[in-house]
């Protein structure tokens, strides 16, 4: 009895040194010497200013202004407004959306009032941004994406489907050629990984910088 | 459903078997003392070890020694966790708490301790809100290597009690751990953390990131050591996210490939214990008939959940909502699930970590379809034998295997015999209550949770008086009894209206119910384990003659997975319907 609880009172430190500093530390040194991007999260700069992470979807929304006062809600939270100019991510459960530091899903069940009720307003949302530029979408042609918030609140992607029909309004909004951002959204859509594993996407922040980038863009 | 997504199902199935095989070669001289390709690495460490630890690892220890190492072990892990969250801004030196966080509250921390100590990693918190650096590497990680090192260590102690020819002996306790972590968990662990820093994740000690993005919104980004955490969750079926949204955050699981490679980490180390099992038992067949029982039931369970998720849920064709594949989508109920793993990416995952005590989860149960969601409640009522736990998935199957060859007995007038040693009326009862103590616990933390105002409290808004807010009660303390850890996550214990712990509490109810039923559900079942593998360790070897009941073919397959379908269904069917099976059945929203 005395020797076990010896052996275990030292056995839990020296462990604890091992596998809770050691190897944390061992793993950090070597990612961050052979894949700095990877191991600091993706960054990405633009003008030498951070604007954020590939892996972390955002929100490309613009605050609304009232009579020369930024909005915000009774949390604190800026009311904002999607941003035409761009493409916009899938809805998002964190609070505020896309919130990178915290994480949540919706948690809202498959036969649930409050479910419906929320796919129904993001298909409106949608629909309200879209529709004018494309005339003959309805909610049955909705892709699923982008009316079921995700898991992570931070999903970087969007389907290909969802691209190709907010293409028509950024194009338009932003006078350039259909072609030319189709040809952009099609750059940017990732392969499944492997070939077979997983779904292929569109990376919204990549897209939208890109478009940003883009000659003749009056925005 | 997609022909993609079916592919990486049946590429699944064929690679997890083609690596489970080698390891588990492996890991039957790792613990049998033969050589290994690790030992020039190792074998140094291992004896610095010993030395420190003043323990020697040739004394021979019978079941209660054993047990007695393992529980006192526990409580010094224990203990020593509960500090070290508990006290978290006193560590704030070490630089590891950029955001300083300060400790979650005594009840949320008891829960939290208790779960990674019983390799359930349920999680009250939020990672990246709640935790230091310091609190998830010195004390989240080491649990997440030592509470899978004694599982496995138990494990082998059963399957020595089974294979031994004379004596009481089990083997040494600090032995089998000391060669778990070094030779096992050590070694698959770090080439996993790269390759997942390869693959996209992150691995830093930095300030969360704050930024203004391209339409001038501000914006900040949790960081962290996340990548080395990972690899050892994923590998020791702990499941304990590092971040709040567990493997479907981006900096856990970046791309469809990291998603294929966490997915073979959770199940390499419960499949390749089966084929390790037989051969320590000297015959591999017996080995490919548990293998064959488990991969039965994972691959049924499989199809089911991806059929039901690709069918859509009732909520999204209400809203009118179409969910068949489209060009350029993937349909479904995409509902709580991200876009980079699709639907079959998402229901492959989250049965893989079901049916082990892994819990990890790449999207969001609870919002998974009625049918869909029942897939985890089924994989949890079979008490975690699908695989199972790394060590736990073993033994408890194991002791399905005895009650098994004793119904068959019982069948055919025939005294039950497993590998030539008699089970009789003590290892019975010990089997007995070692499969019944796991789902009495779960079934009465359930009734004791839905019956009271406390425990009606943890239930999410949107469900509180519908189906799911049972389904959400019956899957926390179904999870926390099978030390799995996978939530319907509306189902709370910790209200935290900020980052941090400042103005946050605990809801005590669920919190130590849910304690207690993890440590109670993990210890209970061990110690009778334990004791089977004492009592079946002096039994004399008969040889087999032409009345024995064989265990290694097809229809030994078919009866065991009668047995643990029989034992699951009858204790968990009627709590089952009331829940996700309503749910499935009908279209009606509640």
């Amino acid at each position: 009895m005395k020797k076990d609880i010896v052996t275990s009172a030292i056995g839990i430190l020296v462990l604890t040194l091992v596998f809770g500093i050691l190897y944390p530390l061992v793993i950090t040194g070597i990612s961050q010497v052979a894949f700095p991007g990877n191991a600091n999260g993706q960054q990405i700069d633009v003008n030498g200013k951070l604007v954020g992470s590939q892996l972390i979807g955002q929100q490309f929304a613009t605050q609304v202004v009232k009579n020369g006062k930024p909005q915000v809600d009774k949390n604190g939270n800026p009311v904002t407004n999607p941003d035409p100019r761009y493409f916009q991510s899938r809805p998002s459960a964190t609070v505020p959306p896309y919130n990178g530091a915290a994480s949540t899903f919706s948690n809202l069940g498959p036969n649930n009032v409050a479910t419906e009720q929320e796919i129904s307003a993001n298909i409106q949302a949608y629909l309200a941004l879209e529709k004018p530029y494309n005339p003959g979408l309805t909610a049955a042609k909705v892709p699923v994406d982008a009316a079921n918030s995700s898991a992570s609140g931070l999903d970087p992607d969007i389907s290909v489907a969802n691209a190709d029909i907010q293409a028509h309004r950024v194009a338009a909004v932003r006078h350039l050629p259909l072609a030319t951002v189709m040809g952009l959204v099609s750059k940017y859509t990732g392969g499944r990984g492997l070939g077979f594993s997983g779904e292929s996407g569109v990376n919204v922040l990549d897209l939208n910088l890109a478009l940003d980038r883009t000659k003749g863009a009056r925005a | 459903m997609t022909f993609a997504g079916w592919l990486t199902i049946v590429l699944f199935v064929v690679v997890l078997t083609a690596l489970a095989i080698p390891l588990g070669r492996y890991m039957a001289a790792v613990y049998t003392g033969e050589r290994t390709i690790l030992d020039p690495l190792f074998n140094t460490p291992e004896r610095l070890l010993y030395r420190i630890l003043r323990v020697d690892p040739h004394r021979e220890q019978d079941w209660k020694a054993y047990a007695k190492s393992l529980i006192i072990f526990s409580l010094a892990g224990w203990l020593l966790l509960y500090f070290i969250l508990r006290t978290q801004t006193l560590w704030n030196w070490t630089g590891l708490n950029p955001e300083h966080f300060h400790s979650a509250p005594w009840n949320v921390t008891f829960n939290t301790t208790s779960s990674f100590l019983t390799n359930t990693n349920w999680q009250y918190y939020s990672g990246e809100t709640t935790m230091s650096y310091f609190s998830q590497m010195a004390g989240l990680t080491v649990q997440n290597f030592l509470s899978a090192g004694v599982g496995i260590a138990v494990a082998v102690a059963l399957i020595r009690g089974i294979v031994s020819r004379s004596g009481s002996s089990l083997g040494n306790f600090w032995h089998d751990l000391v060669r778990t972590v070094l030779w096992v968990l050590t070694p698959i662990s770090f080439v996993i953390a790269l390759v997942l820093v390869f693959g996209g994740a992150t691995q830093n000690f930095s300030h969360y990131l704050s930024f203004n993005g391209p339409t001038g919104l501000a914006n900040s980004i949790a960081m962290g050591p996340v990548a080395s955490q990972e690899a050892i969750k994923l590998l020791g079926t702990n499941g304990g996210g590092f971040l709040n949204v567990n493997s479907a955050h981006p900096f856990e699981n970046p791309t469809g490939f990291t998603n294929f490679v966490e997915m073979l980490t959770v199940l390499v180390i419960p499949a390749a214990l089966v084929f390790m099992y037989g051969r320590m038992a000297g015959n591999r067949r017996q080995g490919y008939a548990i293998f064959a029982t488990m991969m039965v039931m994972f691959v049924g369970a499989v199809c089911v959940a991806y059929i039901a998720e690709a069918h859509g849920s009732p909520a999204q064709h209400a809203a009118g909502l179409h969910t068949q594949v489209i060009a350029g989508s993937t349909g479904g109920n995409l509902e709580g699930k991200e876009q980079r793993f699709g639907i079959a990416g998402s229901a492959l995952f989250d049965v893989v970590t079901t049916v082990t005590s892994c819990g990890a989860v790449n999207s969001a149960l609870e919002s998974f379809t009625g049918i869909g969601g029942a897939v985890p409640f089924a994989n949890l009522s079979a008490s975690e034998v699908i695989f199972g736990g790394v060590g736990t998935g073993l033994y408890s199957i194991l002791l399905y295997v005895l009650l098994a060859v004793f119904i068959g007995g019982l069948m055919v007038g025939r005294t039950p015999e497993y590998l030539g040693k008699k089970i009789e009326g003590r290892e019975i009862k010990l089997v007995t209550l070692a499969l019944l103590i796991t789902p009495l616990t779960a079934l009465f933390s359930t009734a004791l949770a839905t019956a009271s105002a406390s425990g009606r409290a943890s239930i999410s808004s949107a469900a509180a008086g519908t189906p799911q807010g049972f389904s959400e009660t019956f899957y926390a303390y179904l999870s926390q009894a099978n030390n799995n850890g996978s939530a319907f996550a509306g189902y709370t214990g910790f209200i935290q209206p900020n980052a941090g712990s400042l103005g946050s509490h605990g809801i005590t109810f669920a919190d130590v119910l849910g304690g207690f039923t993890m440590m109670f559900a993990r210890y209970a079942p061990i110690l009778f384990a334990l004791a089977v593998a004492g009592a079946l360790a002096g039994k004399r070897v008969s040889p087999a003659g032409l009345g024995t009941m064989r265990t290694d073919n097809p229809t030994f397959v078919v009866l065991l997975i009668g047995v643990i379908i029989l034992v699951g269904a009858l204790t968990f069917f009627p709590a089952l319907l009331l829940g996700p099976i309503v749910q499935g059945l009908t279209g009606h929203l509640y």
